[in-house]
Parts: C-alpha cells; sequence; structure tokens
C-alpha cells in the first residue's frame, strides 16, 4: 500500500512530535531528521494545526509540539487529512464499469480498503510509539545475531560467494 | 531519555484489581457487565461458558476475572487450540470486557497479561483472537499489547 507524500509527512511530524510533547521542534528540524523537504512539511504542519494536533508557536525559537491525545489519535484520523481512503477512494461507481466484472473487481477492492481503513483505525499514535520503541530495543540485539553468523563458522566454511 | 522513559511508564497499568479464576458467584456479575455494555442479557450463554472454561479448569481453558473493590471490573475467557488449519497450538482469546466506567485503568491490560501468562504456562508461544473490524474499541486495546495481524484470514458466506 501507498500513501502520498504530504500524509507521510504528517505521520513522521505526529510521531516525532508526540514522541516527547514537551519538546518543541522547527519544521526544519523534523525536515532534516527525516531527509524530506521543510517546505513541504511546513505546509503539512499547518494541516495539523488546524485539526488541533499540534500547536505553533511563530518567531525566534518558535516552532511545534504535539497537541493531541495519543492514546486517541488514530493512523486513520491523520491520513484523513491529506486523502481518502477506502470507499472514499475506490468506491465511486465512475471507476469501474456498471457490468459484472466491475461490479466483481468493486466488491474485491471494497474488501482490501475496509482492512486497511479498519487497521490504520485500530492503531493509535501511543500503539505506534511503542512499536517503535520495541523495534528500536530489538535492533541492536539482530545486529549481534547478524554480524555473529556473518563471522560465525558457517560463514567461514563457505566462504565468500 | 528520561523523558522518553517515563513517556513509555505511563502505558504501563495502574495498581489495580486482582485477577483471579472466575468462581460460581462471579456469573451473575459476568452477565450483568456484558449486558450493560452490549445491550443484550444472554445468561444462558455465559452460564454455559462457565460451565466449559471456569469450573472445572480443563486444560488449556481459562476464564479469569478481575475483582476490585467488591465488583468485578472485568473478564477475559481463552483457550489452547490446536492443528484448526494446520496452526500449531495456539492461545486464543474470545471474549474480554472491563466495566465502562472502570477503564483506561489498566484493567484489561492486566486480564490480557494474565491471560498471556496462562498461555505461557499452557506451553504455547502464540496468541490469537479475532473480532469485528469496526470494533475499533477493543482492536486498538488488542493492538496496544503489541498483537499484530497473523498469517490467517478469517472468510465466511452467507448461507441464504
Amino acid at each position: 500500500m501507498k500513501l502520498q507524500k504530504a500524509t507521510y509527512f504528517a505521520l513522521y511530524a505526529v510521531l516525532e512530535l508526540a514522541a516527547d510533547p514537551a519538546r518543541q521542534l522547527s519544521a526544519v528540524e523534523i525536515a532534516e531528521k527525516y531527509g524530506i523537504s521543510a517546505h513541504h512539511l511546513a505546509k503539512v504542519l499547518r494541516v495539523l494545526g488546524r485539526a488541533g494536533i499540534v500547536d505553533s508557536t511563530r518567531g525566534v525559537g518558535g516552532g511545534y509540539r504535539f497537541a493531541g491525545n495519543a492514546k486517541r489519535l488514530t493512523l486513520l484520523d491523520v491520513i484523513r487529512l491529506f486523502e481518502p481512503l477506502g470507499n472514499e477512494r475506490s468506491g465511486g461507481s465512475e471507476q469501474h464499469p456498471n457490468n459484472a466484472a466491475g461490479r466483481a473487481l468493486k466488491l474485491v477492492l471494497n474488501e482490501i480498503d475496509e482492512h486497511a481503513a479498519a487497521t490504520f483505525r485500530s492503531i493509535t499514535i501511543s500503539t505506534m510509539l511503542k512499536i517503535m520503541a520495541q523495534r528500536l530495543a530489538s535492533e541492536p540485539a539482530k545486529e549481534t545475531r547478524r554480524a555473529r553468523d556473518a563471522n560465525g563458522p558457517r560463514a567461514k566454511r563457505l566462504g565468500p560467494p | 531519555m528520561k523523558r522518553r522513559s517515563k513517556t513509555l511508564k505511563a502505558a504501563e497499568p495502574e495498581p489495580g484489581p486482582r485477577i483471579r479464576p472466575a468462581a460460581p458467584e462471579d456469573v451473575r456479575s459476568v452477565i450483568a457487565l456484558d449486558e450493560d455494555v452490549t445491550g443484550l442479557a444472554k445468561p444462558p450463554y455465559w452460564q454455559d461458558l462457565y460451565e466449559r472454561y471456569g469450573s472445572t479448569r480443563r486444560e488449556g481453558r481459562f476464564f479469569l476475572v478481575a475483582e476490585g473493590e467488591g465488583r468485578i471490573e472485568g473478564f477475559i475467557i481463552g483457550e489452547v487450540r490446536a492443528w484448526e488449519f494446520g496452526s500449531p497450538p495456539c492461545g486464543w482469546i474470545f471474549a474480554i470486557q472491563v466495566r465502562p466506567k472502570g477503564r483506561l485503568k489498566g484493567t484489561g491490560t492486566r486480564l490480557f497479561e494474565a491471560m498471556c501468562d496462562c498461555f505461557r504456562r499452557a506451553g504455547v508461544e502464540k496468541v490469537r483472537t479475532m473480532l469485528a473490524r469496526d470494533n475499533a474499541l477493543i482492536l486498538s486495546f488488542f493492538r496496544s499489547q503489541g498483537m499484530m495481524a497473523g498469517p490467517f484470514i478469517e472468510l465466511e458466506m452467507s448461507l441464504e
């Protein structure tokens, strides 16, 4: 599944700011961390500000803070600010011919979209932060395993490809 | 760094109700709690579940309740199932409920963790559940516990 660029930027910004709600970050700081356009991100942050998800402070030393409820705000809430999802996007009858093949295809695509929407609706920002923390914690262990496997007896026996 | 660990700590359950196996006298409370949440009274269903999962405490079947301040704050039911469509033994949770006014206090988390402990003691390494995809509340709860989509897909058809 692919989301629009603005949606990804919004999700990065929300996760970055929600990780520490007391911290204020500028659009440039967030953009640099994720290697994305600060100009585009600033536009995205304005949309998030209008939705009450972030607070902004203008001027020197200004920036953005997370203002939402991480335990209530879902991925779907953020995504919907930037693009339609599920039936909102693919359910329009104009996209499928009104014949047996068109209706059957629409049925299957709707099924996929409904699953996607349910998944995004069920994952809160708080849950995302937990997943991120878990992955961060497991990465050093994986790295150690990878290094051990690469240098282990099997690798030595097989030699380089 | 300190702030991050504080954020994670906030997600941990607060001290709360005691989790224990259901007793016969709990069934009335479970029926009332379920009726309060779903709007449907189903006494024979819960009585039957208690008899199959609670009273005899058969191996691999668990009916737990959360008791706090002299009343039942929530319950959870699960069992170990094996070899359905090739699935090795795994823990299945098929009912969980917390009193609406007692939510967001970690009771659901305590029930879930206690059930996972039961499954671990029974020797299984996976826990599964299935629920309506529009049930955002319970889906979010299980997600918050770390559950993700599994390798099985549920299908159905109308027999009319």
